[in-house]
């Protein structure tokens, strides 16, 4: 037997816009976006959504689904609230193009800025030498795929608009992997501190928990961001060193 | 006319994913001012679903391995078919791109010494396979999106291209859409880089994202450049099965590379049962063996579970065909024996993969599998040396290019092929353009092509896209499949000629704005053309050989053993005819032999 599902999806651009009922048939293991091409295809071709892998490895189909940020080819039709329709609508943080699509811009714009790594022996064309448990940590953040959902729940980016003060947890995902990738040799802290503004981040861990990739970001990328800015401003043996070289 | 906006670049770079964006550093680093289009976001290619690794002998795990067994084995898993030069400066380069990558910023899986670690792949004789556990060509894309940003170059995100524009028989520009706003791009270029990946999404069964139609192969070909090997198309043996939403999506070599085993829904180990001659002697003959070449390599041969790709999608296929297949109608794959801890460690996407979205737990429970349409081995011919297609200021890298991969493709050889390909393709274009100067792109090329892609708004009450491009999936997976036969391909040729001329009267509502029916409007056109091409190939070539596997003629054949079938367009017509496959020199097919 056919069953369906009903999803309430958000149709509209920068003017505004409102949310459409769609009544879709489902299938075993279907996950949202499935159900948005469901409609593209055989409701209406002018709904707008980004997609690439739909195995949730490119990071494209970012959206908030019943409230909730996420993959939407990770999501699971079955794993959703049946007695309700499901609402699917756009990210916040990004202002919105058309439907579910919103311009991510931003994020392409400040990682221009950040320093690409500097080995310790620019130049030569030698193998790398490292070890497993040295390239560990810098793993985890490279399993980043770049779906931005931690940059659209975090708090200062999300609800006070700050994208001036800091760069957001991708960003700074993309920073731990730079600064503690074991052959890099540039000196990132101020950087770090006063472009990127790690200090701004009041770990309320809300990007780790939407992470699809399980990147652990406040734990293993923030806090130690933070902690080799303190070490390197507000350690009280370097200021003082600081003042009597001055 | 519509107004559009003009850009000017020395070198024009068509397609962000591996091979684009290494093609972008090359041409940057010549100094040229480079323009990259993608069609996608900046890091979202296809490139990111490679898993498995990128193919080069390093030797860090088997000190035997080095660029003569590269050579052979991609050219006895091509079948012969293979530009052998092209294949030559592939395995010699190989590693030399990997180290380059790493000091870029890409972190490979390492060995106890501290070098990159190499795992065993299907076909490859040695562990061979640069790695990052199973998302290697994410680090792939992201170390180049990386470096190539650091450089300097202009993006044009989420911009599709849909025409080459030629003066004489010169390149000289391109045109197409932005998606946001549908606004018109011009750009006028000294010298292209054609790097726009594969054509998959004409199946309705596969690995390959949307971005997947075949327009840059389409793009050239209607420019007048020659094609070849079309009919080669790679099925990968394992894709997902079930959940039917889930179909074709692939799942990894890597699987069977770190120790997996297929049985069919007997729970028989079949592969040792469908080991042709040719591999007869590097493969292991028991289970027994199979299982002790896992730690000792060098005096056990390798489980058949491993040999290339188009051989094991075929043992799977027959196994089915047979009444032996699984719960859903493929077979299983196993990797438990492996052990929860190595698996998250090694197949930790795959892991997460059938958890999430297929309730299987890997470490516990085998995976369903059956082939997914995966790669295009043929595509626009290209010089080995410096990409060059046949049509001047036109350089084409990466799985749009055809000579490295014959007739199936090795695992593993696609990753390392967008680094040594991209790099000379952008290389050369970038020596181009500094030679070369701008020319007026034809405005009568410019009308056609606004004509052709606006069309469909001024139509009403005409044929879905969607729904044709539903039809060509639905004959193409039918007819021009796995297994092949004159009749087969006779019938989808004949669908497709029906769903072209359906195609005339497509209509789209809405706007221009990012409207997907619109996008698929062209891109139908784009997939009906290839397809086209691709199945008429298909008839050309009566012998079985690599991926193109004729039941109807299921031998190998003397005169198809030698010569490729290449495209090209006549006026309006396909013309295809065959060429000489280029011999290798006397002390290369030494290497061959053994």
């Amino acid at each position: 037997m056919t069953q369906t599902v009903t999803l309430h999806v958000f149709r509209g651009d920068s003017n505004g816009g409102e949310f459409r009922e769609y009544k879709v048939k489902t299938a075993p293991g279907m996950v949202v976006l499935d159900a948005i091409h469901q409609i593209q295809k055989e409701q209406d071709g002018t709904l707008a959504c980004r997609w690439n892998c739909k195995a949730a490895k490119c990071g494209s189909c970012s959206a908030e689904i019943n409230g909730h940020p996420g993959l939407m080819c990770k999501t699971r039709i079955e794993a959703l609230p049946t007695e309700k329709p499901v609402v699917v609508q756009p990210v916040k943080t990004f202002p919105i193009i058309k439907d579910l699509v919103t311009d991510v811009s931003w994020n392409y714009e400040i990682a221009k800025t950040i320093a690409p790594l500097k080995l310790k022996d620019e130049g030569s064309t030698e193998p790398l030498r490292m070890q497993q448990e040295d390239v560990d940590r810098v793993q985890e953040f490279r399993k980043c795929i770049e779906c931005f959902l931690c940059q659209d729940v975090c708090h200062i980016l999300r609800d006070r608009h700050r994208k001036d003060i800091f760069y957001g947890p991708r960003q700074m995902v993309r920073i731990a992997a730079l600064a503690m990738h074991p052959l890099d040799a540039s000196e990132r802290r101020p950087f770090i501190k006063d472009q990127a503004g790690v200090l701004a981040c009041n770990i309320t861990k809300c990007c780790t928990e939407v992470c699809p990739e399980h990147i652990k970001i406040t734990d293993n990328a923030i806090i130690p961001l933070k902690e080799r800015v303190a070490d390197l401003y507000f350690d009280p043996i370097r200021a003082l060193i600081r003042k009597v070289k001055r | 006319m519509r107004n559009y906006e003009t850009f000017e670049y020395d070198v024009l770079v068509v397609g962000a994913g591996g091979a684009g964006l290494r093609a972008a550093i090359g041409a940057i680093e010549a100094g040229c001012k480079v323009g990259v289009v993608s069609k996608s976001l900046l890091g979202k290619a296809h490139t990111v679903m490679a898993e498995g690794g990128a193919a080069c002998a390093l030797a860090n795990v088997d000190p035997e391995d080095g660029w003569k067994v590269h050579f052979r084995d991609t050219m006895r898993g091509g079948k012969f078919l293979n530009n052998w030069r092209t294949v030559e400066i592939f395995a010699k380069e190989a590693p030399e791109r990997i180290l380059e990558l790493e000091r870029y910023g890409a972190v490979f899986d390492r060995t106890p010494q501290g070098l990159i670690s190499q795992r065993a792949f299907g076909g490859h004789k040695y562990r061979r396979l640069a790695h990052v556990g199973d998302r290697t060509g994410l680090e792939l894309i992201r170390t180049l999106q990386d470096k190539a940003v650091a450089l300097g170059f202009e993006s044009h995100m989420e911009t599709t291209l849909t025409r080459l524009l030629t003066s004489g028989d010169r390149i000289v520009g391109a045109i197409g859409y932005r998606r946001s706003d549908g606004g018109l791009c011009l750009f006028k270029a000294k010298a292209v880089v054609l790097a726009s990946g594969g054509w998959g999404r004409m199946y309705k069964f596969t690995s390959n994202s949307w971005e997947s139609t075949g327009d840059g192969v389409m793009m050239a070909f209607e420019a007048g450049a020659e094609l070849r090997d079309m009919e080669m198309v790679q099925f990968h043996p394992t894709g997902m099965i079930w959940p039917p939403g889930m179909r074709g999506i692939l799942v990894t070599e890597g699987v069977r590379g770190e120790g997996g085993i297929l049985k069919n829904g007997n729970g028989e180990r079949f592969m040792f049962s469908h080991v042709p001659d040719f591999y007869r002697a590097e493969t292991a003959e028991t289970p027994e063996e199979a299982l002790r070449w896992v730690d000792d390599k060098k005096n056990n041969r390798r489980p058949p579970e491993l040999l290339p790709r188009d051989v094991v999608a075929r043992a799977i296929y027959k196994e089915v065909k047979e009444g032996r297949g699984s719960e859903h109608g493929g077979v299983y794959l196993d990797v438990s024996h492996k052990g929860a801890d190595y698996i998250k460690k090694k197949l930790p996407s795959m892991y997460d993969q059938f958890l999430h979205l297929g309730d299987v737990d890997i470490t516990r429970q085998p995976m369903e599998v059956y082939p997914t349409i995966h790669y295009a081995m043929g595509g626009v011919t290209s010089e080995p040396e410096t990409c060059a297609t046949t049509l001047q200021g036109l350089f084409a890298a990466g799985e749009v290019a055809c000579g490295l991969h014959g007739a199936n493709r090795l695992g593993g050889n696609s990753l390392t092929d967008l680094l040594v390909f991209g790099k000379r393709a952008g290389d050369a274009a970038g020596a181009f353009a500094k030679s070369s100067s701008f020319y007026e792109p034809d405005t009568h090329q410019i009308e056609e092509e606004i004509e052709t892609l606006f069309a469909p708004f001024g139509r009403k009450d005409g044929e879905n896209p969607f729904t044709l491009h539903a039809e060509l999936q639905e004959t193409m997976q039918t007819g021009a499949m796995i297994a092949r036969t004159e009749e087969s391909l006779t019938t989808t040729l004949n669908e497709i000629k029906q769903v072209q001329e359906r195609a005339k009267n497509i209509s789209v509502s809405g706007d221009e704005k990012f409207n997907p029916s619109w996008h698929a409007a062209r891109d139908v056109l784009f997939m009906l053309t290839s397809s086209e091409i691709l199945v008429r190939s298909a008839l050309e070539r009566k012998e079985s050989r690599g991926g193109h596997w004729r039941t109807d003629y299921p031998n190998e054949d003397p005169f198809w053993a030698k010569h490729n079938v290449c495209a090209k367009k006549e006026g309006e017509n396909i013309k295809l005819y065959a060429t000489p496959v280029p011999e290798p020199p006397a002390e290369y097919q030494e290497i061959l032999k053994d």
